[in-house]
């Protein structure tokens, strides 16, 4: 039987039968759209978080403690305090500004209205800079108002609305744990970075925060501890010999060795690669989970192709009697499973990237389309055709043609 | 006219089962047929004419002895070369016309040679040779229609062309006029008739002596073991003797 013959028969039987081949390449038709599906939203998630991280300004290295300082009788040092940030502003060659973060987690209220654990942002002027943040209304605080320690706030649009409403919360006060402070700025709406939520903190100045929320009896020896440093590189300076300069400038001040440093350096880069290798587990993690539903597509072929062998076991017979052999039978069911995962493939594609398209529209969530998770998704279709027909196929083959004839 | 021989069996046995299970459908069975021949096989059910057919038939082999088919001894063909000798040189025609469904009578005529590896016709062809045949069992003006379509005797009589489009060297026909009336039966008959007439050589396995009558001579099968062999004296009466003397 030439193939161009088996292509039409396997391609008749399909249409003699097409809400039940439509019933069998729904699998298939699933299978390859949720790869495709998956694959672009996992890419999308990915670039999102690239494009925020870059958005940051390539020229920021984050500096930050990988343990903080409790009280006496801890190692001589641990972690960074916050006359480090002015010390690297100092000492260090091509640092254009220097930015201090410091945490805490209290409770808001205003009125009635409490949340309940807020994260508690203290940190220095450059901060809205660095971290790309725009005021919606009102101001942010000075450098003379950190160093009064005023009780000022300027609140995450979330938190704004969450608290005010619709009403404008500048010159309102807010209860930050036992502290009032006075709401002199909003920060427009900025999303979520990594695991950071912007818009759910309130933002004070980094000495409020070590007064009252943060506050250590031994800081006058010790320090304030603070949870990170953004150093700002001069766009002129290599950004390698500041970092060197920066380790060993913090080494001394902490007396520790370079291969036992108690904080971390961190590049806008390093944030990048780490955040790829974390969301290309995600996407495979992803393309495996959709590739087993491809798997499964391909069982329900078989199953089918099973069920529609043995009720044509007397059409077989039939073919059989008039000259079929064994390959001339085998080679029709396998067509007729590879056309059906074929077009399956095919319809899946469509629905794939339509899917991935509109996911992408009416969702929050952003979808890159991978060309490449197409073909993965078509060519894997039609390896599971392949590999689940066969079988149907051989028993189709096998028949006795006599026992065939008689099947009623 | 110079008939040469079609069918020779020697000592044909057909046993199904193993063990205590063992059935011998065929116990020895020899026989004979020339080229042109219209020879019925008869026998109550059991009798193994089915299973005669079938080896016959080459849809399947004998457990021992030897068939010789048009010169070419098949009983150690394997199950490929087996279906190839069923396409070049047999036709079948079956009771229950075992057509495809949902199938025209032009493709179902034109089926056989889809699997026809030795000398493929083009598709236009092919569909030429089936419409000839089917004109020539008198349905040419139906070659579209689909077995549903059709009459029980239409339905047999595409079962006929189909048998014929590979020019095979015998028909085997079992119980062609079974499922029909008796004058859809008698058409049948005639397309048959006309066939032999035309130089083909007809196998036909029936249990209806009335039936058989119209051939030139009945193999009666019991048992297992040919009976008798009658002559039915309707045609060529002078072939039919050296036959007779040729068939235990």
């Amino acid at each position: 039987m030439k193939p161009s013959e088996a292509l039409r028969i396997a391609i008749e039987a399909i249409l003699k039968n097409k809400v039940r081949s439509f019933l069998t390449m729904l699998g298939i038709i699933i299978g390859v759209a949720a790869v495709i599906i998956m694959i672009a939203i996992s890419a999308g998630t990915e670039a999102t978080i690239s494009d925020q991280i870059t958005s940051l300004g390539s020229n920021l290295v984050f500096v930050q403690s990988t343990m903080m300082r409790g009280g006496p009788g801890q190692a001589a040092s641990s972690g960074l305090v916050y006359d480090d940030a002015a010390a690297i502003q100092d000492g260090v060659d091509g640092v254009k500004s220097v930015v201090v973060e410091q945490q805490s987690s209290e409770n808001v209220k205003v009125g009635d209205t409490l949340l309940e654990d807020v994260d508690i942002l203290g940190t220095t002027i450059g901060f809205p800079s660095v971290r790309d943040m725009e005021l919606a209304e009102g101001r942010y605080f000075t450098e003379q108002e950190n160093q009064d320690k005023k009780k000022v706030a300027i609140l995450g649009s979330t938190v704004a609305t969450e608290l005010f409403g619709t009403q404008s919360p500048i010159g309102q006060y807010i209860t930050v744990g036992n502290t009032k402070l006075a709401v002199i700025g909003v920060f427009k709406e900025k999303g979520t970075v990594g695991n950071t939520d912007f818009d759910s903190r309130v933002y004070l100045p980094i000495k409020v925060v070590f007064q009252k929320f943060t506050f250590n009896p031994f800081a006058r020896f010790m320090g304030d501890s603070i949870r990170m440093i953004y150093v700002e590189v001069d766009p002129q300076a290599d950004q390698a010999q500041v970092i060197t300069q920066v380790q060993l400038l913090l080494a001394k001040r902490h007396d520790v060795t370079m291969d036992s440093l108690d904080f971390t350096l961190t590049t806008q880069q390093d944030i990048i690669s780490t955040q790829e290798s974390t969301t290309s587990a995600f996407r495979s993690l992803l393309a495996w989970v959709a590739g087993v539903s491809l798997i499964v597509g391909g069982i329900g072929i078989m199953n089918i192709m099973l069920v529609s062998v043995t009720e044509r076991t007397r059409e077989i017979g039939i073919r059989q009697s008039v000259g079929a052999t064994p390959a001339d039978i085998q080679m029709q069911f396998l067509t007729e499973a590879l056309v059906l995962s074929i077009v399956g493939g095919l319809l899946g594609m469509l629905v794939g990237v339509g899917g991935a398209y509109l996911f992408g529209a009416l969702s929050d969530m952003r979808t890159v389309i991978q060309p490449a998770s197409i073909l993965l998704a078509f060519g894997s279709a039609a390896v599971v055709g392949a590999f689940f027909g066969y079988y149907p196929a051989s028993r189709a083959a096998q028949l006795d043609p006599i026992e065939a004839l008689r099947y009623e | 006219m110079t008939a040469h021989t079609i069918i020779e069996t020697h000592d044909i046995t057909k046993i199904y089962g193993m063990g205590d299970a063992e059935v011998a459908a065929l116990r020895g069975v020899s026989v004979q047929i020339r080229s042109g021949e219209f020879v019925a096989i008869m026998g109550p059910s059991g009798s193994g004419k089915s299973t005669l057919m079938h080896i016959l038939g080459c849809l399947s082999q004998p457990t021992a002895g030897e068939y010789i088919l048009d010169g070419e001894d098949i009983s150690h063909l394997d199950v490929a070369q087996l279906a190839s000798v069923r396409n070049r040189k047999i036709g079948f025609i079956f009771q229950s016309y075992n057509l495809l469904a949902r199938t025209s009578a032009l493709r179902n005529v034109t089926l056989p040679l889809l699997y026809n590896h030795d000398r493929p016709l083009s598709m236009q062809e092919g569909d030429e040779k089936g419409r000839l045949l089917l004109e020539r069992v008198g349905l040419g003006e139906r070659t579209h229609h689909q077995p549903h379509e059709l009459s029980g005797g239409q339905q047999q009589r595409v079962a006929i062309a189909r048998a014929l489009v590979n020019d095979p060297v015998m028909v085997i026909a079992d119980e062609p006029t079974g499922n029909l009336d008796s004058r859809s039966g008698q058409e049948i008959m005639n397309i048959l008739h006309e066939l032999h007439e035309q130089g083909v050589t007809i196998v036909m396995v029936t249990h209806d002596p009335a039936i058989a009558k119209h051939t030139q001579r009945t193999i009666h099968l019991i048992d297992g073991l040919v009976a008798e062999v009658i002559q039915n004296g309707r045609h060529h009466e002078q072939e039919q003797t050296e036959a007779a003397h040729e068939t235990v």
